[in-house]
């Protein structure tokens, strides 16, 4: 057992932080998400060229064949400079579709774009009424010769303002929430009968709400067998929550390292406030916190790359859960320390608080993943 | 970084597993299992077998009987003990005064002692706290006035946890009623058959009877049984409270009652059903595993940490949380225990030698409340949870 990373991983660390550090401070970032896009295409080039686009793709498909850790890696760098850019979309959710669901040759089409920079995508699953059951789909695919036709709404497709093309999951067979029958579909974002309206979210990241009027889609557009993408979009949800659980820790590292900075600064009756014992303590529980996520969250990352569905699913839970109630805690706990000035946008700690909160809301909440590792018989049993 | 066991580490895993099954008394498994408390003869019977086998006191230099395991191994062997279960060697002396006397004693003390230690020839016990001294240690009113070749002691220790066994105290003593508090006290070891001393029991609120007063009037105690030097006894203090960390997450013990809780759970009925089927239930049971799942890998970091730096130094920072978490969920696995028996959790089992009277039934539910109540301990001993969060603070937070 190993916890030290490689030097090819420290590497990889090291320059990303770097870029950011010179790239991507608080100030910088406030002028990016005031930008109309919301996000930056120099910063996107810039982890192109740095390869982090190609990262987690297999060397023969024209990726680097990187690990869970390479992800875990840039994901926590991602979070501690609350990266606007959609690397979760096009590489971890739209990249996870294609290594996963996609025939040989759509990844020798595809793989080489996003890896290059060139090609964005997102995943279009989440519907209105889905909330975080990835067997729920309503949007239906109707077979037209020897291709398909959409038609359906998705609801908060992340980063699906930017995507070029955009993986959509849509019921070919059985009822609304039959895990059997669902199919994903690659479609490209300027199709006919395909509208989407952009919007920030509470946290600064985009995402957008997508219709499909009767949308045609080739019998090339098909990813896998369209009865049973279900498996893949679990797979792919999976990468994602270890890969937000990265995230989260890169977060709550700096929600942890501004409140000590300010319990050391901030002076009231005379003295610093971090010499006051229930603020020291509110301080620890915060550090407690965040160094039990990131115990879990290794586990999660060890687990993330697992063909055992069941068992990779209950690590999934439980690093979820568990990522979700202490960054509830750090959050909570960051801003009271700072008190008022914790309250202003202008202050980074508040920024930090809402994108914590909002790793929570994407692919099921602390309750959500407690329920379902409860349902699947707990972790030890 | 590589997060899984090396094939020659789960070939001993494997190892110490066989070893347990084939030499641990059925009747000490059980009793652990069911909670029930084990006799002085119990943990004899099992430390001879263990300091047979040469694993009475792995972590100890290989010259004292250590096995010369790795951190890794260290943490494997200790992890599967307390899976299986079976009874951790006695703190005491194995991780409190052994290693005490290994660093700091002189030859005659190690050569005398050490291999009584591994072989509990002789029962320690810890004369740490006073009525007067509990977070703040430092401020211990108990006596030692040198008189010629002997101290003369006078004071009173408390919370001295199985003194009844003991044959031995160690304590810290005030030699010097001038220097600052830290600096007057003494580490000596005290034959617990000295004249004037008498153990009262302290009955804890579980009914138990694990912790003693220990008072001492005009023990004459040999100066040869002075530690190290006069006066710095409290670097030793430190130096024994600082050392135990490994252990103290218990994550194999938690583990071993979570899977109790699931076996007893699968017998009790609500709703007409095993209590294991209720979702509430099983949610409750779920958030502690997780909590569990993320303190065995920080545990595991901080072994690794060990194991890499050849476990001198500071240890890593994540160490610190060890105990707070530990205590927390080794609480909370309590509380749900009893929660499982419901209302039969209530009958107060007296445990009467000689009686005939039957046991209330289920015979199982006797020890849930008490151990509920017992576990409240261990969010105190040891430097309570608090003084553990003023710790972190100041040495990792900096604050």
């Amino acid at each position: 057992m190993d916890f030290d990373l490689t030097e090819e991983q420290s590497i990889l660390k090291d320059s990303l932080d770097r870029l950011l550090a010179d790239k991507y401070d608080f100030e910088k970032r406030n002028k990016i998400m005031a930008q109309p896009d919301g996000w930056s295409g120099e910063m996107w080039n810039a982890y192109a060229e740095m390869g982090l686009m190609a990262l987690p793709f297999a060397e023969e498909d024209g990726g680097l064949g990187g690990s869970p850790v390479e992800t875990m890696i840039v994901m926590e760098a991602l979070g501690r400079a609350l990266v606007l850019e959609p690397y979760l979309a096009t590489v971890v959710l739209g990249g996870g579709v294609l290594r996963h669901g996609a025939s040989a040759q759509q990844r020798a089409e595809y793989v080489p774009q996003v890896a290059s920079g060139e090609l964005k995508l997102a995943l279009g699953h989440t519907e209105r009424n889905s909330r975080y059951d990835l067997n729920h789909v309503e949007t239906t695919a109707k077979k037209d010769g020897e291709g398909w036709v959409l038609s359906g709404q998705k609801s908060v497709v992340l980063g699906g303002d930017a995507a070029d093309y955009i993986f959509v999951t849509a019921r070919t067979g059985g009822d609304v929430r039959d895990p059997n029958g669902i199919g994903i579909f690659m479609i490209d974002a300027k199709a006919e009968g395909l509208s989407r309206r952009s919007y920030a979210n509470q946290d600064g990241t985009r995402a957008a709400e997508i219709s499909l009027d009767g949308v045609k889609v080739p019998a090339g557009g098909v990813i896998g067998d369209p009865a049973v993408g279900l498996p893949v979009i679990r797979r792919v949800a999976d990468e994602a929550i270890a890969a937000l659980c990265s995230e989260a820790i890169g977060v709550m590292e700096q929600l942890h390292a501004l409140t000590l900075e300010y319990l050391k600064v901030r002076k009231q009756f005379g003295v610093p406030i971090g010499a006051f014992q229930v603020l020291q303590h509110k301080a620890v529980d915060i550090f407690v916190a965040l160094e039990q996520a990131r115990s879990i969250t290794l586990y999660a990352t060890m687990m993330a790359d697992s063909d055992d569905e069941a068992e990779r699913g209950r690590a999934m839970n439980a690093a979820k859960a568990e990522t979700g109630r202490a960054g509830k805690l750090a959050g909570e706990n960051a801003i009271q320390l700072h008190g008022g000035v914790g309250m202003t946008m202008e202050y980074a700690v508040g920024h930090y608080f809402k994108r914590m909160t909002a790793i929570d809301l994407t692919f099921g909440d602390h309750d959500h993943h407690l329920q379902r590792l409860a349902e699947r018989g707990g972790l030890f049993g | 970084m590589e997060l899984r066991f090396t094939p020659e580490e789960l070939a001993f895993r494997d190892e110490v597993r066989a070893f347990f099954a084939e030499n641990v008394p059925e009747e000490t498994r059980a009793k652990m299992s069911e909670g029930e408390h084990l006799e002085k003869d119990d943990m004899v019977e099992w430390t001879r077998i263990l300091n047979k086998k040469g694993w009475a006191v792995p972590h100890w230099p290989e010259e004292y009987g250590g096995t010369g395991w790795d951190p890794m191994r260290q943490y494997i062997f200790l992890e599967e003990l307390q899976r299986y279960p079976a009874p951790s060697p006695l703190p005491f002396g194995v991780n409190m005064v052994g290693p005490v006397i290994y660093t700091f004693g002189n030859e005659e003390q190690k050569k005398h002692f050490l291999p009584r230690i591994a072989n509990l020839d002789d029962w320690w016990c810890q004369g740490f706290s006073e009525p007067g001294a509990g977070s703040d240690l430092a401020s211990l009113k108990t006596r030692a006035v040198r008189d010629g070749d002997h101290y003369i002691v006078n004071g009173q220790k408390t919370w001295t946890t199985l003194a009844q066994y003991a044959d031995w105290i160690f304590c810290l003593v005030r030699t010097d009623t001038e220097a600052k508090k830290q600096e007057g006290i003494s580490f000596l070891l005290i034959d617990m058959n000295t004249p004037g001393i008498e153990v009262r029991p302290i009955v804890t609120i579980d009914g138990g009877r694990e912790v003693n007063e220990v008072f001492l009037t005009d023990v004459k105690v040999p100066a040869e049984n002075l530690v190290g030097q006069e006066n710095k006894g409290w670097d030793y203090a430190k130096f024994l409270l600082g050392n135990e960390r490994t252990n103290i997450a218990r994550v194999g013990m938690s583990k071993q009652r979570i899977a109790r809780v699931r076996e007893l759970a699968a017998k009790e009925m609500s709703g007409g059903r095993p209590l294991i089927e209720d979702q509430r239930f099983r949610e409750k049971l779920s958030s502690i595993e997780i909590d569990l799942k993320a303190l065995e890998l920080t545990q595991l970091r901080v072994v690794a940490a060990d194991a890499k730096r050849g476990n001198t130094g500071r240890p890593d920072p994540a160490s610190s949380i060890l105990k707070i978490k530990g205590s927390e969920i080794q609480q909370g696995i309590t509380h749900l225990l009893m929660q499982v028996m419901g209302p039969h959790a209530l009958p107060y089992h007296e445990d009467i030698e000689g009686s005939n009277e039957p046991p209330i039934e289920p015979d199982y539910a006797g020890s849930a409340a008490p151990g509920y109540f017992n576990y409240r301990k261990v969010s105190i001993y040891g430097g309570s949870n608090e003084i553990q969060k003023n710790i972190i603070a100041k040495a990792v937070l900096g604050l």
